[in-house]
C-alpha cells in the first residue's frame, strides 16, 4: 500500500520534471537545472551528515573541485564524460583523506576541520592563477555533446542533468537500503555499540565522507557547463553553508530531504525576488521558524503528519464495531 | 580442553589509579561465569580491556588460544565474541528487526558484498527467530527508541546473540529490569547456553540473579580478585561480605 502510494508520487514527480521544460521559459529551465545540480550536492552531504552523522562544511570545496576539473580538462581535449568522472573520483579520494580527522574529532570540532579545508581549497582556487585563472575564473565552458546529441540548449542540458540526478538518486537509494545504510545510521546513533557489533566504524566513516564528497564533485562537474563561467567566490564557505541548510531544512537523514531542501534554497530566492532587498530577510525568518518548530526539517514534518494520520485511522478502526 | 577465554595478568591504570590490578582467570566452553564486586571495583574496565575498547596497561587476553590484545572490538566480534553494555545501547531510530539485522550483518562477507547483496543481508529469518525467542514479536516493527526499558534490555541482549557468538560478555543485564522480565531474561540466557553451547561472562549486582544463573563466581574488589568459586561458597566467604559491607 505505502510502496504503491510512493511509486505513484514518484511517477507524478517524474512526469512533472519531464514536462516542465516544455512550458517554462529558458530562465525557468535554468533554475530547474540548478535545482537538479544542487540536489546531487545535497544528496551527498545528506549521506555524510544525515545518515552517517559526520558534519562537513566542505561540500562547497568538492563542488568546486568537480567544477574546476571539468572546466580545466575540457579545453585540453579531454572528453566530458572522462573529465566528469575524473572530478568525481578526485573528490572521492580527497574526501577519503578528509575523513581521517573524523576518526579523531566529532561534531563542532569536525565542523572546524572541514571549515579549514574549505578555506584552504578556496585559497588554492583564488591564488593559483596558473592553474585556475585566479579571480578571473574560467569562462566559455562548453556543454557536452553525446553521440551527436548537443546539450548546448537549456532544455537539452536540463534533461542531461535530470538523467544524472536520477542515476545518483538511484545509487544513493540502493546504498541506503543495503546493509550499508543500516551501518551508517548505527555509526550516527552509537559508534561504540556499532563497533562492538562488528561494524568497522573506521571504514564506514571514511566511506561516508568519500562518497558524499564524490557526489559533491559530480554536482560541480554539472554546475560548470550549466553556468559556463566559474570563479573562486562561488565555492567559498557561503555555498557550504547553503548546502548544509538544504540538508537541514529538507530533513537530514530522510531520503527525500535534500531534494526538498534544494528546491527551497534554489526556488525561494526566485519567488521572493519581488520583495527586492527583503528576500534574504524573509528567507532567514522562514528558516528560523521552521527550525524552531520542526528541527527535523520538512521531511520530519511530513513524517509527523503521517504518524498522526496512522494513529487516527487506528483509533477510528478501534471504535468501529 | 582449551579455555574459550584466557585472561592473563591484566592491569589497567588511568593516571595514578589502578582500575584493574593483575587479574587472571579463564573461562571454559559452555560455562556461565559471574563477576561481582562493589561499584568501582573494575568490572566494566576489565570487560573493556578484554573486548578491545581499552588497551590494557599490561597483560594479555586470548580467545580460543589466539591472542587478541590489540585487536579492535569489531575484529573480536567477527571472532565470535559479543557483548552488551551496562547502560542500554540499542539504536533508537532503527526498528527492532533492523537493530537485530545490523547486529548480525557485519559478521560475514566483505564491504562490497554487503553493498551489492540483499538489503536484509539474508538475516530476516534469523532476526525473526530471535524476535520470537525473546518474545518481541508485538513490537518487531516499532522503533527501538519507543520500546519500554525492559523490552529494550531484551533487545539489547538479543542483539548480542545475532551473530551466533561463542562467547558473550553481559554487563549488568538485570539492571533496571522488573522481576517478571528478569525471570524471562534468565530463562532465555540459560536456554541459549544449553542449546547453543554459548559461553557467558556476566557482570551483575543483582545477587539472586547472578547466584541462580552462574556456575562459578569471581569477586573483584579494588581491581583485584578477592574470591572465586561456586555460588554457595561465595555467599559464605567472609572476604566477600567484608568487601560488600565495608569496614
Amino acid at each position: 500500500m505505502t510502496t504503491r502510494a510512493n511509486l505513484i508520487i514518484l511517477g507524478l514527480i517524474a512526469l512533472a520534471l519531464i514536462g516542465l521544460p516544455f512550458i517554462l521559459k529558458p530562465y525557468g529551465i535554468f533554475v530547474l537545472s540548478m535545482w537538479a545540480v544542487m540536489s546531487i550536492a545535497a544528496l551527498g552531504l545528506n549521506l555524510t551528515l544525515g545518515y552517517a552523522g559526520q558534519i562537513s562544511l566542505a561540500q562547497a570545496s568538492f563542488f568546486g573541485i568537480g567544477a574546476y576539473t571539468v572546466a580545466l580538462l575540457g579545453p585540453l581535449g579531454v572528453p566530458f564524460p572522462l573529465a566528469f568522472l575524473a572530478g568525481g573520483i578526485l573528490c572521492f579520494l580527497i574526501g577519503w583523506v578528509l575523513g581521517y580527522p573524523a576518526l579523531r574529532v566529532q561534531h563542532h570540532y569536525l565542523a572546524f576541520v572541514t571549515l579549514a579545508f574549505t578555506t584552504l581549497v578556496f585559497l588554492v582556487f583564488r591564488n593559483e592563477e596558473w592553474l585556475t585563472g585566479g579571480i578571473y575564473g574560467v569562462s566559455g565552458i562548453k556543454r557536452p555533446v553525446f553521440f551527436g546529441w548537443s546539450t548546448t540548449k537549456a532544455p537539452d542540458f536540463y534533461f542531461f542533468t535530470l538523467g544524472m540526478l536520477a542515476l545518483f538518486s538511484f545509487f544513493v537509494w540502493w546504498m541506503i537500503r543495503s546493509p550499508w545504510g543500516r551501518a551508517f545510521i548505527a555509526l550516527r546513533e552509537n559508534p561504540v555499540r556499532a563497533l562492538s557489533l562488528g561494524v568497522d566504524t573506521r571504514r564506514y566513516t571514511l566511506m561516508a565522507f568519500a562518497i558524499g564528497s564524490a557526489l559533491g564533485g559530480f554536482a560541480g562537474g554539472l554546475y560548470a557547463p550549466l553556468v559556463q563561467f566559474i570563479e573562486p567566490n562561488a565555492f567559498a564557505l557561503g555555498l557550504s553553508l547553503n548546502i548544509l541548510l538544504m540538508v537541514i531544512v529538507g530533513g537530514a537523514g530522510f531520503f527525500a530531504g535534500p531534494f526538498l531542501g534544494a528546491l527551497i534554497s534554489v526556488l525561494l530566492p526566485e519567488w521572493l525576488r519581488a520583495t527586492e532587498g527583503f528576500y534574504l530577510l524573509a528567507y532567514a525568518v522562514l528558516v528560523m521558524v521552521l527550525m524552531a518548530f520542526c528541527p527535523t526539517g520538512l521531511m520530519g514534518l511530513v513524517e509527523k503528519a503521517g504518524l498522526a494520520l496512522k494513529r487516527r485511522t487506528k483509533l477510528s478502526e478501534a471504535k468501529a464495531p | 580442553m582449551m579455555p574459550v577465554l584466557e585472561v592473563s595478568d591484566i592491569t589497567k591504570r588511568f593516571g595514578g589509579i589502578t582500575a584493574v590490578n593483575d587479574v587472571s582467570f579463564s573461562v571454559a566452553e559452555g560455562e556461565i561465569l559471574g563477576i561481582i564486586g562493589p561499584n568501582g571495583s573494575g568490572k566494566s574496565t576489565l570487560f573493556n580491556c578484554i573486548l578491545g575498547q581499552l588497551t590494557p596497561s599490561s597483560g594479555s587476553v586470548a580467545v580460543d588460544g589466539r591472542k587478541t590484545t590489540g585487536l579492535r572490538p569489531c575484529d573480536l566480534n567477527r571472532m565470535g565474541v559479543s557483548r552488551t553494555f551496562q547502560l542500554l545501547q540499542v539504536f533508537p531510530q532503527l526498528n527492532v528487526r533492523e537493530n537485530l539485522i545490523l547486529a548480525g550483518q557485519e559478521h560475514e562477507g566483505s564491504m562490497l558484498s554487503r553493498l551489492l547483496g540483499a538489503p536484509d543481508a539474508g538475516l530476516s529469518a534469523a532476526a525473526n527467530q530471535m524476535i520470537d525467542f525473546f518474545q518481541l514479536s508485538r513490537v518487531a516493527e516499532e522503533r527501538a527508541g519507543g520500546l519500554s526499558y525492559g523490552q529494550q534490555k531484551l533487545l539489547d541482549a538479543a542483539m548480542a546473540f545475532m551473530a551466533g557468538p561463542r562467547l558473550v560478555l553481559l554487563d549488568e543485564p538485570a539492571g533496571g529490569v522488573n522481576l517478571t522480565m528478569l525471570g524471562h531474561l534468565k530463562e532465555r540466557l540459560k536456554a541459549i547456553n544449553a542449546e547453543k553451547g554459548a559461553t557467558f561472562v556476566v557482570i551483575e549486582h543483582n545477587m539472586d540473579f547472578v547466584m541462580s544463573l552462574c556456575t562459578r563466581i569471581l569477586v573483584l574488589a579494588e581491581g583485584r580478585i578477592i574470591a572465586e568459586g561456586p555460588p554457595d561458597a561465595i555467599r559464605a566467604n567472609p572476604a566477600v561480605i567484608e568487601a560488600y559491607l565495608g569496614h
